[in-house]
């Protein structure tokens, strides 16, 4: 058992979910890499996205993969930055929209 | 910011550059011998096709200190060619093969005889690549009007361009380097360079320990951001990969990140690459006249093979139309992804 519940290195280690069913990760992989083929998106449209998405889900790996590979796809920090914003917005947003629902509760059982 | 040379940075040497490439930085790590890695391809040993490129190192002087830079230029060397090599540089471009002549440095703009030889060069009918670093532009007065000259022989003008982000670019090239650049490409561009047969064609090469993206997509996104931005017009995106010698490989030391590097090039090894490699068609003269290979075998001082190919006042193009091409670990750094070379991806 590790010291802690992220190590760096298990990042390289993603393909090895495939020891425990084959056949699920397959389609997985297939299907990881089709979506990150370039398309009406760029390829570096699709790696900013991934970032973003990394920092709503805040996971580690994705976060350190998707730094690099934006950086390798040609997004600079800005763009990058720019791009959490965005995730932060949304999720910033996306809790405080509920605050709409408190609001209908709240008066609900008010007099 | 001093070359390794001045800072006597043993790295500075190619034979210590070839020993860190063969030993590595700990005893664990032993990528597969280059030559290893290609024979499969038929492509070892490797075979110089002809020699339709001669490209001259005009001088390692340069104004700019690139942390990436391949030559250790700087404004502290001194190492220039002279006019006597440069004319036997005019001989040999006398054959007819040797269609295109490459000047590159430094900064080749700073060799004194830098217009006299592409005047020369030029009479002889031959297109003239010039590796124009484009702060050179603004260095002093008498370099502005060089776009002007550039024109009148219809020179090619190839630059570096790390990023279209000033921090990226700086972070590579050196404080204000991007703004500079920035002006000097609007001045091409004001004298025709970028749209008809005057070209211009920009360098992307990564601003860190990493592998260059396709080149058709980052070029696409360097047109848009250059001319929304600041007007800018220009031909092709040569995306090109950082060579593990000289001062970047410096710094993938320096920084920890020399394992990782090479793993990255090795791991993106493509055999399609092998046959397109730049060597093949080109020769590169050192500022003191000696053959290579490559300007990275330049850097790394392994001359070219053939007993008689080792100066260019002994330029016999049979020998070396046919010489063997001299491969080291380095070599990796022109077969990754889709292959690097000084004209960017090879396919
Ligand atoms: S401009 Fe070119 S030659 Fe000069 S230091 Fe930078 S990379 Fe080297
Ligand atoms: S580094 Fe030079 S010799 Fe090696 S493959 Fe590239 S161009 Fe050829």
């Amino acid at each position: 058992m590790s010291k802690s519940y992220y190590e760096p290195s298990d990042l390289g280690k993603f393909g090895d979910i495939k020891d425990f069913q084959p056949e699920l990760a397959e389609k997985f992989f297939g299907y990881y890499n089709s979506v990150f083929q370039e398309g009406a998106l760029s390829e570096r449209e699709k790696s900013l996205i991934a970032l973003a998405v990394a920092h709503a889900v805040q996971c580690p790996y994705c976060i350190d993969a998707y730094t690099s590979t934006s950086l390798e796809k040609g997004s600079d920090e800005e763009e990058m930055m720019e791009a959490i914003h965005v995730a932060a917005a949304i999720k910033g947003g996306a809790a405080l929209v509920h605050g709409v629902q408190m609001m209908n509760k709240a008066k609900d059982m008010s007099m | 910011m001093k070359s390794l040379k001045a800072l006597n940075n043993p790295l500075s040497t190619g034979q210590k550059q070839l020993d860190l490439l063969h030993k590595g930085t700990s005893e664990t790590y032993k990528p597969p011998l280059f030559v290893d890695t290609i024979e499969p391809t038929g492509h070892f040993p490797m075979k110089a096709k002809g020699v339709e490129v001669l490209q001259i190192n005009m001088g390692k002087m340069c104004n700019q200190v690139c942390k990436h830079c391949h030559v250790d230029a700087g404004p502290d060397r001194q190492e220039i060619m002279t006019r006597a090599t440069l004319e036997l540089c005019l001989n040999v471009l006398k054959n007819e093969s040797i269609t295109t002549v490459d000047l590159t440095g430094g900064a080749p703009e700073m060799n004194p005889e830098f217009r006299w030889f592409v005047t020369e060069a030029s009479a002889l009918g031959k297109h003239i690549i010039v590796r124009c670093n484009l702060t050179i532009l603004l260095a002093n007065k008498k370099y502005n009007d060089l776009p002007q000259f550039f024109k009148q022989h219809k020179v090619e003008v190839v630059s570096s361009l790390p990023h279209f982000s000033a921090r990226r670019t700086d972070a590579q090239r050196g404080e204000g380097v991007f703004e500079k650049s920035i002006k000097a490409l609007q001045m091409l561009n004001a004298v025709g360079y970028g749209s008809g047969d005057l070209l211009l064609n920009l360098v992307y090469n990564p601003s860190g320990a990493f592998l260059p993206p396709a080149q058709a997509s980052l070029e696409r996104d360097f047109k848009k951001k250059l001319k929304d931005q600041y007007g800018i017009e220009f031909g092709q995106l040569f995306a090109i990969t950082n060579m593990p010698i000289s001062r970047y490989l410096d710094y993938l030391v320096a920084s920890g990140q020399y394992e990782d590097y090479m793993t990255q090039l090795v791991d993106a090894y493509n055999p399609m690459a092998v046959e397109h490699v730049m060597c093949r068609t080109t020769l590169s003269v050192g500022w003191d006249g000696q053959l290579y290979d490559c300007d990275f075998n330049q850097m790394l001082e392994i001359n070219c093979s053939g007993t008689k190919n080792k100066h260019i006042a002994d330029f016999d193009l049979e020998a070396l139309e046919n010489r063997n091409i001299l491969l080291d670990q380095h070599c990796y750094g022109c077969t990754a992804g889709a292959g690097s070379s000084c004209g960017g991806e090879v396919v």
